[in-house]
């Protein structure tokens, strides 16, 4: 089951190191105490996913990931923990019980997955992608995906006119 | 071990760490955060499928541009409930969540 049979090309030295960058951005997030610092290290984390994306020939992907996750979603993070106070960090009490169960069942589901990952068999692939993936990507998106990006628009619409119609402050009845 | 299985891995990774954080974590924010790094490690497997699966197709890319689309409206609607939150209450702490608690 363990036959860790891997070519060490290009390839897998790049996927490798991104990999590490990853992992090590989320665990650090997962360890600070600062707020800012962990938006900070998920940020590392998200700009390396989209280098993945680009080992995995998605540079479209990967832009819409830099764009929105590293630009937008940190930056909506970072306002949101300056319009709120984060004074009591650090101080509150350490909750022994919750965080070891969390981590066993963190671990046990890890294991599931590993070993699911490990048995599959993954039968060799048919086809190449095509080249010019961000061409075809728009060539599908306005053909084939034309009614979901409509409704993933809408959507999108929708959620933030409700964010804004929320977060707008009630003006006084007087 | 093909290319494929290590992506998969990564993504577990990833997915157990965010689910880890979300299960632990007080801050609200950081617990938003968090959900993003486990639809991330989501999207890495679409990703990785539409590359490395039996028929190699853009489908896994277009599904993970709607599954980061519908992440940024989440974390656009639950930053808005957590300023609504934060002006009621003072505090971003989840365990003080328990305003709809029978």
């Amino acid at each position: 089951m363990f036959n860790f049979n891997i070519d060490f090309s290009g390839e897998f030295f790049a996927f490798f190191s991104l990999a590490i960058c990853a992992i090590v951005g989320a665990v650090l997030a997962i360890n600070f105490t600062k707020v800012v610092h962990i938006v900070m290290s998920l940020a590392f984390t998200f700009v390396a996913l989209a280098g993945l994306y680009i080992l995995l020939n998605a540079e479209f992907v990967a832009f819409v990931q830099v764009l929105l996750y590293v630009g937008a979603v940190t930056i909506l993070m970072i306002f949101g923990i300056m319009m709120t106070k984060h004074d009591g960090e650090g101080q509150e009490p350490a909750r022994p019980l919750l965080e070891t169960l969390a981590a066993i069942g963190c671990l046990c589901l890890f294991g599931i997955l590993f070993f699911a990952i490990r048995n599959a068999e993954f039968p060799a692939q048919v086809a190449p992608l095509p080249d010019d993936n961000t061409r075809a990507i728009g060539l599908e998106l306005f053909s084939r995906y034309a009614v979901p990006f409509e409704l993933i628009s809408v959507l999108l619409t929708v959620a933030f006119i409700g964010a804004v119609a929320l977060a707008k402050r009630e003006e006084d009845p007087q | 071990m093909t290319m494929l299985a290590s992506y998969l891995t990564l993504a577990a990774v990833l997915f157990c760490v965010g689910l880890y954080g979300v299960l632990t974590k007080r801050n609200a924010i950081v617990v938003l955060l968090c959900i993003e790094l486990m639809l991330n490690a989501a999207n890495l497997n679409l990703i990785a499928f539409s590359k490395y699966g039996v028929i190699p197709s853009l489908t896994g890319q277009i599904f993970s541009l709607f599954t980061i689309t519908v992440a940024a409206a989440e974390a656009a609607v639950g930053m808005a409930i957590l300023i609504v939150w934060y002006r009621n209450r003072v505090t971003v702490n989840v365990d003080e969540f328990d305003e709809l608690r029978g």
